[in-house]
């Protein structure tokens, strides 16, 4: 049923994300879910959105073409109170924030090089990066940061050597990148790299345009469906897509199966790995552009909504006993990678990269342990990701 | 008999299906689906189902 005062007028809750001594998802997800139609929320950026807390709106939201994915529609919302999304007019190629047709041409030239056959055919390439990732951290004696000596470094480099960048440089793209995510960066800092990055990219382009090789950027410039710009859009799109939140994964799963070593090498752990964590919580935003009810609310076009993948990942409806931690179960059906048309296109490497990323590290550093108590870990209860800011690791 | 069927317009190429159910769907080299089978049974029958309910385009069609 539709009520009437839905829209316009509805109190809404402040939306206090995650806070120290909590645990993610937070408890008021499970309260959310269980009023009838959708919460009203503020974020912290001040604009008011509509929250989805169960699966099945979740899935509905995701898939509804009346609620569209473009920031450029009148109250599109921002998650934080610095910046928002860009649009694919301020970076062209930035196909996420694209609804069909426009994002039908991105998505079309892109699924060839993410299909199940090309991501398992990158498994030596990964395990390579992997490898001496690791030899650097032991390297430096018998103590480590796992996210920034080894989380964040490894998507860095696959996609780095997706893209088809260079061995040589692959060090200062990880630099780069790194920047980008670090919360300590300036705002001058960060233009400056991501700066760096885009200027990088044009170079890279126009000389693989010259001299293809096997590597995305070579195929993409091959075959002409997307400009020069799109491309490096799309690269810097990739890029940014798949680096801290990969990454995040990655620490946040070492913590769990060094705590709970009875996982460790179980082909289910990935999974429900993603599905416990849903780190990409707050990044499917949409807004309304037409009328549309959804949990017996009618949304109005123009109001923000945000379908919260933790939450749908949590819901009892789907998955019983869901605040715990269990590979046994089928995680079958979880959101972490979104749903509908603009759903993860890096999942499948993803899934390679952590469980590479695990097998490599817990056989090549068996006596690895948290060198701090866990209540010390510092978690991101400041990001739109969920995530660690450091790992503090002994061997 | 459980009967499949594939809408490769809506297709958007996760390969959840192929994941899901490796003996009944395929992934051409363009990223899209390609029905091995369209008739499975038993087993084959439940995992075809189970990635027609995870496939995020719905581009999977499960007639009994
Ligand atoms: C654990 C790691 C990751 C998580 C949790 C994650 C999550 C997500 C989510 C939730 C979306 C949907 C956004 C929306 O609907 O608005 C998405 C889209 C996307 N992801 Fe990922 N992602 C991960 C890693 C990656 C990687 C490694 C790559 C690239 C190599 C990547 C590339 C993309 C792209 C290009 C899109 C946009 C797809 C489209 O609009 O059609 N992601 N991701
Ligand atoms: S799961 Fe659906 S969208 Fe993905 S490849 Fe299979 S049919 Fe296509």
């Amino acid at each position: 049923m539709t009520s009437p005062e839905a829209g316009a007028g509805a109190d809404a809750v402040p939306f206090v994300l995650r806070r120290p001594g909590v645990p993610f998802p937070p408890p008021e997800y499970d309260e959310f879910r269980g009023r009838p139609g959708l919460v009203k929320a503020a974020l912290p950026s001040g604009d008011t959105v509509w929250l989805v807390t169960r699966h099945e709106e979740v899935r509905q939201v995701l898939t509804e073409p009346r609620i569209s994915s473009n920031p450029a529609h009148r109250g599109f919302p921002a998650p934080s109170r610095t910046g928002g999304v860009p649009t694919a007019e301020e970076v062209p190629g930035w196909f996420v924030a694209l609804d069909p047709p426009d994002h039908t041409k991105f998505r079309k030239a892109l699924i060839p090089e993410f299909t199940v056959r090309r991501i398992r055919s990158l498994r030596p390439a990964v395990e390579e990066i992997v490898d001496d990732t690791i030899d650097r951290m032991l390297a430096r004696g018998d103590s480590a940061d796992l996210v920034e000596d080894f989380a964040l470094s490894v998507p860095s480099l696959v996609i780095s050597s997706l893209l088809g960048v260079p061995k040589v440089d692959r060090g200062f793209f990880e630099a780069k990148t790194k920047v980008l995510v670090t919360i300590g960066s300036t705002d001058e800092e960060r233009d400056d790299a991501s700066q760096q990055l885009l200027r990088y990219l044009d170079r890279l382009i126009a000389i693989k345009t010259k001299r293809p090789g096997d590597d995305l950027i070579s195929k993409l410039a091959g075959d002409g469906s997307l400009s020069p710009q799109e491309l490096s859009g799309v690269a810097m799109l990739l890029l940014i897509a798949g680096h801290e939140t990969t990454a995040n994964n990655i620490a946040l799963g070492a913590v769990t199966l060094l705590e709970d070593p009875q996982w460790i090498g179980d082909e289910r752990t990935v999974e429900e790995l993603l599905r416990y964590y849903s780190v990409a919580d707050l990044v499917a935003l949409r807004v309304v552009v037409e009328d549309v009810e959804i949990g017996g609310r009618l949304l109005r076009a123009g109001e923000g909504v945000v379908p919260l993948v933790a939450g749908a990942n949590h819901d009892p409806a789907v998955f019983a006993r869901p605040h715990e931690f269990d590979p046994s179960r089928s995680a079958h059906g979880h959101v972490a990678f979104g749903y509908g048309i603009h759903q993860c296109l890096g999942q499948n490497l993803v899934r390679l990269e952590m469980d590479v990323a695990y097998r490599k590290l817990f056989s090549r550093v068996p006596t690895l342990r948290i060198a701090v108590p866990l209540e010390e870990l510092p978690f991101k209860y400041d990001g739109v990701l969920f995530g660690l800011h450091a790992l503090p690791v002994r061997w | 008999m459980t009967r499949i069927s594939v809408d490769t317009g809506k297709c958007i190429g996760a390969a959840q299906c192929v994941l899901t159910a490796p003996t009944v769907f395929d992934q051409n080299d363009d990223g899209f689906v390609e029905l091995l089978q369209q008739a499975p049974d038993g087993a084959e029958s439940r995992s075809a189902r189970m990635a027609a309910s995870v496939c995020p385009a719905q581009a999977i069609t499960v007639r009994e």
